[in-house]
Formats: C-alpha cells, structure tokens, sequence
C-alpha cells in the first residue's frame, strides 16, 4: 500500500536528540525565521539604509507586509503538505504536486486566459475566483482520492500514478491554448504561471489564514496518529490506528494546502521538497511534533532572507521563486544520485 | 515478486490472451492500412484516390510534398516512441517507463533550448546531435539513479522518473525565460506534424537504424530485463547490452523530439496493451507494436486535423488526453492491478 519498503521508515531512530534537543533547535530556528521576517518587513530601501538604521513604514511598508504574510502562508502550506505527504506515502523524495494539482492550476488559469482573454489574469486575485479555484483543485483531488481509495481500486500507487497522468494530460492541453493565445495574453499569463510572493491581493490573505489555521489545527491534533503512520501500514493498523481513514484525510488536507498555496501565490514544484528535507535533518527529532513547525519555520526562513537579499542587494525580487525551484530542482537531483538504499 | 512481474507472467498470459488477439490483430493491421490511407488523403488540398489514378500532376505533386512526407513522419514518430517505450521497459525491469516518463524528452527538450539559444542557425543535423547527447545523459542519470533504488516498486519508477523530469523541465523553463524564449519553448513541446513538408522529414529515416536494431537486440533487451546477475550468468554482456540500448532510446527520442515534439504516453500504451494481447515476447511482439503505435499515432493526428478544421490540434494534444485515458484504463484493469 505504501509507495516504499518498510525499511525507509525514520531512519533518524527513536527520538535521536543529538547535541541539541529538539526544543532548543526549534527555538532558534523560531529566532532565525523571525530575524529575517522583522528584517525584510523593516528595511527600507537598499544597503544605505542599513548603514543609516533608517527603518521608515510607509506605502511600501504595507506592500511589505503583504509579500511577508504571503511567504508565512505559502511556507505553512507547503511545509505541512510536503511533510503528510512524505507521511502517507511512506517516501520523502516525492511531492504533493505530482498528483497533478499545479497542472490543473495552470490549465484553469490557460483556459481563462484562452476563453476571457487577459482580463481573466487581472481579475484572478478577487476572492470569488480564488475560492472557485481552490474549490475546483480540491474537488477534483476528492473525486481522485474517491474513486482510487473506493473498494476496487485501494492503492496509494495508483493514486500517484493517474493523478500524475492526468497531470500530463493536462499539461498537454494547456500547451496547446497557450500557442494559441496571443503574445501579449501569453505575457499576462506567464505571470500567474510562476510562484509570485510580491503580487499577492490583500483581501485573499485573512481568507487564506482562516482556511490555513483551521487545517493546522486539525493536523497538530492528529500529530501523534501521524507519527503512528509513520512506522507503515501494518505496524499502523495493529496499534489501532484506521490506516485508511487516516490516509484519506491526510489527502484532503494536503490537497487543500496545496490548492491555497497555488492559488495565492502560483505552482511552487520543489520549494515544498527542499524544505521538508531540510527540516527532516535539522529538527533533531524525527516525530511531527518537531518536523512539522520546523518545515514551515525553514520555508518562512528561506523565502524571507531569500527575498530580503534578493529586494536589498541583487534588486531582483520578482525571481525569488524561480531561483528557489531551481535550487530545489538541484537538491533534489543530488539527493536522489547521492542517496543510498531504499526509496 | 515486483521485481521482474513480466517474467513471471508470461506463461500464463499468452496462452489466455491468445484467443482475444486472433482476431484483435488482423483487424489492427487493416485499421493501420485504411488509417494511413486516410492519412494521406485528408487535408486542406483536396486529394482523391480518382484523381491520383488519373494522373494529375498537381495533385501528384502536392501528395509528395505534404502528405506522404506527413505521413512517413507519423509512422516514424510511432514506431521511434513505441520501441524507445519497450527497450526502456526491458532495461528497467518496469511496465511504466518511456521516454516521457523518464524524463527523456525533457532532456532533448533542454538540449533544443541551448541549440536556440546558443546555434541560432544551427542545421536540423545539429540540433538533433544535440538533442540526441541529451537524451542519452539524461536516460544514463535516470538509470543511474533507479539502480540505487533496492526497492524497485512498480510505480515509484515512473514517479521519479517524473519528478526528474520535472527538475530538468523547470531548468529549461528558468534558461528560457532567461532569454525570452518561453513561448518558442512552449510552442516546439508540443509541436506537431502540421509543418512536415518534404525537406523537414527526412532526418526520422534514422528511427528505421533504430527499429531493425531493436528487432535484432530484441532477445538480449529481454535477456536483460531479467536483471544484471541473471543476465551476466546466462553469458550476456549487461554493461554492454545497456549502453547500446540506451543509444537507441536516446537516438529515437532525440531526432523524433526535434522533428515533432513530444509525443506523450505513446512509449506506455502500445507495448502494454500489446503484451496484453499477446503475451510478452519482445521479438514477435515487435512488428505488432509498430504497427499499434501507427495506428495510435495516425488515429491521433486524424482527429486532431479533423476536428477543427481548417485549424489543426496538435497530435501530441490529442495524445496526451487520449493516451491518458488509455493509460488509466491499463493500470485499473486487474491485470495491473495485481502486479502493483
């Protein structure tokens, strides 16, 4: 039923705490991922300013404040997905955006584009579109998971397999509207095809925290059922834990983080891998209590330097996402040719 | 068991599966034919078989230009994918790998965006030396990185052959949008057949190298499949077997993805569904696969040309929802089902 051998569970051991605990490590990741939001949010302009101290809030000040709620909700959503996801299916070198959610993204926003015209991108950001779109990846997620998880077909393997398939088929299609549509639209669209962090509208964004706290309540309450599953499917099942069940809600939410994540802030592939990982080697513990936060503190922590670096020294902030999907395309290569043992 | 279900299977199979493909086959090798003729005679000049028979020199003359050199593309097209899709399989040990799902045709794909970027006037000879470079490093890395894998479940190969593509598709989106190519990107990936006109096609003459090689190895490929140890004590030479097969792959899917884009899960459904059919010798199956994946490849490319005429949808399109609907019907019927 899961996607690797029994072997792959935590190879961390029991609890391994190292020189540090898990507690102190969290707490300075906390310091850290702070430290970069409360720098990002203060600093004004350029290098100068540093130099000067001079912290000034004004109209770019709240510009800020949008971009830093923006990397807070997408690191939660990304970092929690990931991590259940490395949970359910027994594997930490996959993504929830292979099951085809990002593809579906894209191919909403091609078909608008294709159908309305650039119109259709300006308008993406108002609420009624943001919740039909997130409605829209969800459901098709729910109708995939009922479908394979319903009697006949129960496996986690050929869930991954259609939705992937159903990804590239989806791809196929929005390649083609996307020749079709004219240059200037093309350049309207490309816009929503890449993770954008500086663009978020700001009345999505209390949306997005309700919809984002209530699925971290929920997982944070599940969190030791979670570490159960992590010992596999039969371990699982005999220490009285609903294997199935708990695999179908573990789906839905990450669907449901994903979809947020895509909608407000576009398809992140890696970001989301690149940052489970790290939180795997350096939380120091390897039960969801301490993965968990420290996934999302990691994501918080990247995508704020990484902007603050990006704004202040290179002046080059619209790129943040691209470079971080490059560099976590990197990883994740290496990793896997680097790696020994199971998958 | 996961490791080699195929061996394990063929027994059964061909005997059960024989009494469908009596009578499945002729039919598929009459579709094939009227299919290709169909082919040649569809489109926006009007060409008929009276016409043709009476010798008009103009419609003669269009027929050479467009249609059969269209034509010949589509049959290369299959039978290049197909047989890159069977030896992949073989080398993996794994029903769901081909060039689209090991990230193959994402490697051609990077090396025809640094023959845009840096060749701008470069031959089509060139590129696909390119494409085909490519392809070969990135099947060695996917090789590379599934014989780490000790667990070799059926379905995790795919998925990191996926995710590999992935990683090399977001490089050449990254490269592209660096130098503002993204839309020529876009439009080569799912390039079709629409633009094959005599002088365009000529290069895929190189998948026929491929194809009777691949009849000739057919027997080592399935040698191989069984996996290193067994196939080194039945006196194969493995390292051997496998480079030369991964040339091959890597030759296809170069050329084919210069000339006509990606064509996806073509690699995937025919040679599964002729195993289906037939059982799984590689060699007997081979001729059929070809076949299939003409009649698949042609089937495509007529809807696509016919459906919104006097526009075209491009065949890797109609494919790529076709394909994915045959591909979910594989892996649900119980055949699959018991080998996930």
């Amino acid at each position: 039923m899961t996607v690797s051998d029994g072997a792959s569970a935590p190879a961390v051991g029991a609890g391994r705490t190292g020189r540090f605990s898990w507690r102190m490590r969290m707490g300075v990741a906390i310091a850290l991922a702070a430290a970069a939001l409360v720098l990002f949010l203060l600093i004004r302009t350029g290098a100068d300013d540093v130099m000067r101290w001079d912290f000034r809030f004004g109209p770019s000040f709240d510009r800020r404040f949008r971009t830093a709620s923006a990397i807070v909700l997408a690191a939660f959503c990304q970092g929690v997905a990931t991590v259940l996801f490395h949970t359910v299916t027994h594997n930490r070198i996959l993504t929830p955006s292979i099951i085809g959610l990002d593809s579906l993204y894209v191919l909403i926003q091609t078909v608008g584009v294709a159908v309305v015209g650039a119109r259709f991108v300006d308008n993406s950001d108002s609420i009624l579109q943001f919740l039909l779109q997130t409605a829209g990846m969800v459901l098709f997620a729910g109708v995939l998971y009922r479908w394979m998880f319903s009697g006949r077909f129960a496996s986690l393997f050929l869930l991954l397999l259609a939705g992937v398939v159903m990804g590239l088929a989806f791809r196929a299609v929005s390649e083609f509207l996307q020749r079709l549509i004219a240059p200037s639209d093309f350049d309207a669209l490309q816009i929503k095809l890449f993770g954008r962090l500086g663009s978020v509208n700001t009345e999505l964004l209390p949306i997005a925290a309700v919809i984002c706290a209530v699925v971290g309540v929920i997982v944070w309450r599940r969190r030791r059922v979670l570490d159960v599953l992590l010992l596999g499917r039969e371990p699982a099942t005999s220490l009285g834990v609903n294997h199935q069940r708990e695999l179908t809600i573990a789906l839905v939410l990450i669907a449901i983080l994903v979809s947020v994540s895509t909608a407000l802030v576009g398809p992140l592939t890696f970001f989301g891998f690149i940052i489970a990982t790290l939180a795997y080697q350096v939380s120091g513990d390897w039960r969801h209590r301490a993965t968990l936060p420290m996934s999302v503190l990691i994501g918080v922590f990247t995508l704020a330097a990484g902007q603050f670096v990006l704004t202040n020294v290179f002046y080059a902030a619209g790129t943040l996402t691209v470079i971080i999907e490059f560099c976590g395309g990197v990883a994740f290569l290496a990793i896997l040719l680097l790696r020994k043992g199971t998958m | 068991m996961p490791s080699s279900p195929t061996a394990a299977r063929t027994g059964s199979t061909s005997t059960t599966a024989s009494g469908a493909g009596r009578y499945l086959l002729p039919g598929i090798a009459v579709l094939c034919v009227a299919l290709v003729i169909a082919s040649m005679l569809v489109g926006e000049y009007h060409i008929t078989i009276g016409g043709l028979l009476h010798g008009d020199s103009e419609m003669w003359r269009m027929f050479f230009i467009s249609r059969v050199p269209r034509t010949l593309a589509l049959i290369f097209a299959g039978v290049a994918m197909s047989f890159s899709g069977v030896i992949m399989q073989r080398l993996t040990q794994n029903r769901f790998v081909e060039p689209t799902t090991a990230g193959t045709a994402e490697w051609a794909g990077l090396g025809i965006l640094l023959c845009f970027m840096y060749i701008p006037g470069a031959s089509p000879l060139v590129r696909m030396a390119v494409a085909t470079t490519m392809a070969f490093l990135g099947t060695v890395v996917f090789l590379a990185i599934i014989n780490r894998v000790r667990a070799r479940k059926t379905a995790i190969v795919p998925l990191v052959g996926l995710m590999l593509g992935a990683v090399i598709g977001a490089v050449t989106t990254y490269i592209a949008i660096e130098g503002n190519m993204l839309q020529a990107v876009v439009a080569w990936r799912s390039g079709g057949f629409a633009h094959i006109v005599r002088g365009f096609y000529e290069p895929l003459w190189a998948v026929l190298v491929v194809a009777v090689a691949c009849y000739l190895m057919a027997n080592y490929f399935t040698i191989a499949g069984l996996g290193r140890d067994v196939a080194t004590s039945l006196g194969l030479d493995y390292g051997r077997t496998v480079a030369i097969g991964v040339t091959m792959v890597a030759l296809a899917s170069g050329v084919t993805s210069v000339v006509v884009g990606f064509i996806p899960f073509l690699g995937l459904v025919v040679p599964n569904v002729v195993s289906m059919l037939r059982g799984d010798d590689v060699r007997k199956n081979l001729p059929w696969i070809g076949v299939f994946a003409v009649v698949l490849v042609v089937a495509c490319d007529l809807i696509g040309r016919v459906v919104v005429r006097p526009m075209e949808i491009p065949t890797s399109v109609v494919m790529g929802v076709v394909g994915a609907t045959a591909f979910l019907a594989i892996i649900l019927s119980r055949r699959f089902r018991d080998s996930l």
